[in-house]
């Protein structure tokens, strides 16, 4: 099913009077979701993402704004009645029942004519562990299972209601590097495998680059971008975004554009035909350099690491704004040891931003780019 | 660690309470026993140098005493009737009084205040407002006037007044007054815990319950009972403990006759039994003392075998 989000608003009212200053969690969300799809809801801490989350659940009550299930408006619904599932950010299952009992919790609630009988209710439940490999400690109690089976039963148990809507409020971050890898695996064939229009809430972009159809990128309430990962990588709407997205993230640098050229420091690094003088940020992807001795853009070199296939150069530049500017290029290139290194630049891993709004700025990439 | 070298000095720390500890607590205990199993022990005689052979007398008298099986099946039936009234009556309380936003820090003093007046004075109160005035001096064909609250009260719903608690009353009805009161007294106390308890459940329980679907009904019976089993337990353990040692509040309605005029000893309970032999027959108190200690010990361990199988920790 499809969920729609029309300038969804989010307001705390401020909690004495004296202090003021409301909070908006979440300000105009719009957004259609498509059906079945994945999508990856990203934000630093505070954004708004649990927030948004709560107000498809019905958990919170939105200020401003409708929320659309297909074609059901079910803004003023009790989420009793939405028929969502929702995964806790800290899983929130039941202390006192069994791993059963926790995931037949949600069919013994359905009344009058969902009403199932006990065999089917049973069934459904293994058939729900067993999507997600619990099947086996279905008599455990919760405090008798590791972070990442709870996590699974968590799914489980929103899952065996076969929700319209599937939420997860970050459901990897009480994990371990090794089970967030495998577990955000099997949560991608789980929802594949379901075709439930999930959204996974994380602040962890590489998470949710890796197994979104599409991520939804937000500041402080507000939405950035919107769109397939890839493309949000490699065409960030702004600085935020551009330096949100990544591992290593982003390097920028103060510039200016001066007659169609790009300067980074007195150096002109990069055609930039129909952009006005201006000063501006650059963001320029660690991939987006070339080694080349002849290169506009030179640094100090600080040291070399292998990494493998690649090799990952550490230097710094005066007009970085990053402690280190860190490119990454193929280890086939041989760094020369010395003083300095140079490069030249791959034109669309540089992006402009305008110094006020921090907004992009977009040039005529050159043909040979 | 601070152990060995300064131990001496954790000693004399504790030193006073230890002394008063040895002085008021162990050593009553002790005498206790040594009361108990000497026959016809009496403090009196003892002081007049009489000696008293040792032996189970003072239990057997005990419990041929027909007295005695009134005190032990008064206690008892109030313990039965007040614990799980009372229990039920808090939770249901806590639970609403949790639900409240406004006046909540109000409301919960208010419930709280008779936890810190004295029993004897709301006895006395109590007593006042099941009053009877007339009825033990009243003739044969006198009109009864009541003067107590209760029995206005009946009498503006037109029904008759009933004797609560003077002369002539059935036991019936003082039983009613008692358990009213106990229940009432009790009450504050397990608020307190309870609600204390359901403010420490993890909000987000009641959110999932939420988007499961879950009646309210079902969030009461399925999730916040079962949260709250360990503070249940506690309270009702220490409420039958509480119970067993029940006699002031009969003092307070009833007065130490324990009993309506012309009935006296009627309502009398274990504690009851225990401070009538204490004048003068020092050993059976004693006996009576460790029967009741026994009664109690036997019923908490029930208490705590079954709360360890019903609550989830
Ligand atoms: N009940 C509330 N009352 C007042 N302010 C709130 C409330 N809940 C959240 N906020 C505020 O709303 C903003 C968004 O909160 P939210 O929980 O949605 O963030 P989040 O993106 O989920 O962050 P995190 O990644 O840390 O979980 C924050 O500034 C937060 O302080
Ligand atoms: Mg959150």
């Amino acid at each position: 099913m499809k969920v729609e989000l029309q300038n969804l608003t989010k307001i705390f009212p401020s909690r004495n009077k004296k202090a003021g200053g409301e909070v908006v969690a979440v300000n105009d969300f719009t957004f259609t979701i498509p059906d079945g799809k994945l999508i990856g809801l990203l934000g630093p801490s505070g954004c708004g993402k649990s927030t948004t989350l709560y107000m498809i659940s019905g958990l919170q009550k939105p200020s401003g704004g409708k929320i659309f299930f297909g074609d059901d408006d079910v803004t003023e619904l009790a989420a009793e009645d939405r028929g969502v599932g929702l995964v806790f950010q800290n899983y929130a299952l039941y202390p006192h029942m069994t791993v059963k009992q926790n995931i037949l919790f949600p069919l013994q609630n359905l009344k009058g004519a969902d009403k199932l009988p006990k065999d089917v209710m049973l069934e459904r439940a293994y058939e729900a562990a067993k999507l997600v490999q619990i099947d086996e400690l279905m008599d455990r109690k919760p405090s008798e299972l590791s972070g990442g089976q709870q996590q699974r039963v968590a799914i489980a148990r929103a899952l065996v209601k076969m929700p319209k809507v599937l939420l997860l409020d970050e459901p990897l971050s009480n994990l371990d590097a090794r089970l967030r890898l495998q577990t955000r695996e099997e949560i991608r064939r789980i929802q594949k495998e379901t075709g439930i229009t999930t959204i996974f809430v994380t602040h962890d972009q590489e998470e949710a680059m890796s197994i979104s159809d599409l991520i939804v990128v937000m500041k402080l309430g507000v939405v950035q971008q919107i769109g397939k990962p890839q493309d949000v990588y490699d065409n960030p709407t702004n600085l935020f975004v551009a330096k949100f997205l990544g591992t290593p993230p982003v390097n920028v640098f103060e510039g200016s554009v001066k007659g169609g050229k790009l300067y980074i420091g007195d150096a002109a690094v990069l055609e930039t035909p129909g952009v006005d003088d201006q000063d501006v940020f650059v963001g320029i992807r660690p991939e987006g350099f070339i080694l080349d001795n002849n290169g506009p853009l030179t640094c100090k070199l600080n040291s070399v690491e292998v990494m493998g296939r690649d090799v990952s150069v550490v230097s710094t530049h005066s007009a970085s704004l990053n402690p280190v500017v860190r490119s990454i290029i193929d280890a086939d290139n041989q760094v020369a040891a010395g003083a300095t290194v140079s490069y030249s630049l791959k034109p669309h891993k540089v992006f402009l931003f305008g110094k006020a709004d921090e907004s992009r700025i977009y040039f005529g990439v050159k043909s040979d780019g | 660690m601070v152990e060995s070298k300064h131990s001496w000095k954790a000693w004399i720390y504790l030193a006073p309470a230890i002394v008063l500890l040895l002085i008021f607590t162990v050593w009553p205990i002790i005498n206790t026993l040594r009361m108990a199993f000497l026959e016809g022990y009496s403090t009196m005689g003892a002081v007049g140098g009489a000696t008293y052979e040792f032996g189970i007398g003072n239990f057997k008298q005990v419990l041929e005493y027909k007295d005695f099986l009134t005190c032990l099946g008064n206690t008892m039936l109030l313990c039965v009737l007040t614990v799980p009234i009372s229990t039920i009556l808090a939770l249901l309380i806590a639970v609403c009084l949790n639900a409240i936003k406004p006046l909540q820090r109000l409301l919960q003093t208010i419930f709280f205040l008779p936890y810190v007046t004295n029993s004897i004075a709301i006895g006395m109160v109590f007593a006042a407002m099941f009053n009877m005035v007339g009825s033990a001096f009243g003739g044969e064909n006198e009109l009864i006037i009541t003067a107590g609250i209760i029995n206005n009260v009946l009498g503006f719903f037109g029904m008759d007044p009933v004797n609560w608690i003077n002369a002539g009353s059935s036991y019936g009805a003082n039983m009613v007054v008692m358990v009213v009161y106990i229940v009432w007294n009790a009450l504050p106390f397990k608020i307190l815990i309870l609600l204390g308890g359901l403010q420490s459940i993890n909000k987000q329980y009641y959110d999932a319950a939420k988007v499961d679907g879950t009646s309210r009904r079902r969030v009461f019976t399925r999730i916040t009972v079962p949260l709250l089993s360990p503070m249940l337990a506690y309270v009702v353990i220490t409420d039958f403990i509480g119970g067993f040692k029940e006699y002031s509040s009969i003092v307070g309605i009833f007065g130490e006759d324990m009993g309506p005029t012309g009935d006296p000893r009627r309502l009398n309970t274990m504690v009851g039994f225990i401070y009538d032999a204490l004048a003068n027959h020092q050993g059976r108190a004693s006996a009576a003392a460790l029967i009741l200690f026994g009664i109690i010990f036997v019923v908490t361990l029930i208490n705590l075998y079954v709360s360890k199988k019903k609550t989830h920790y």
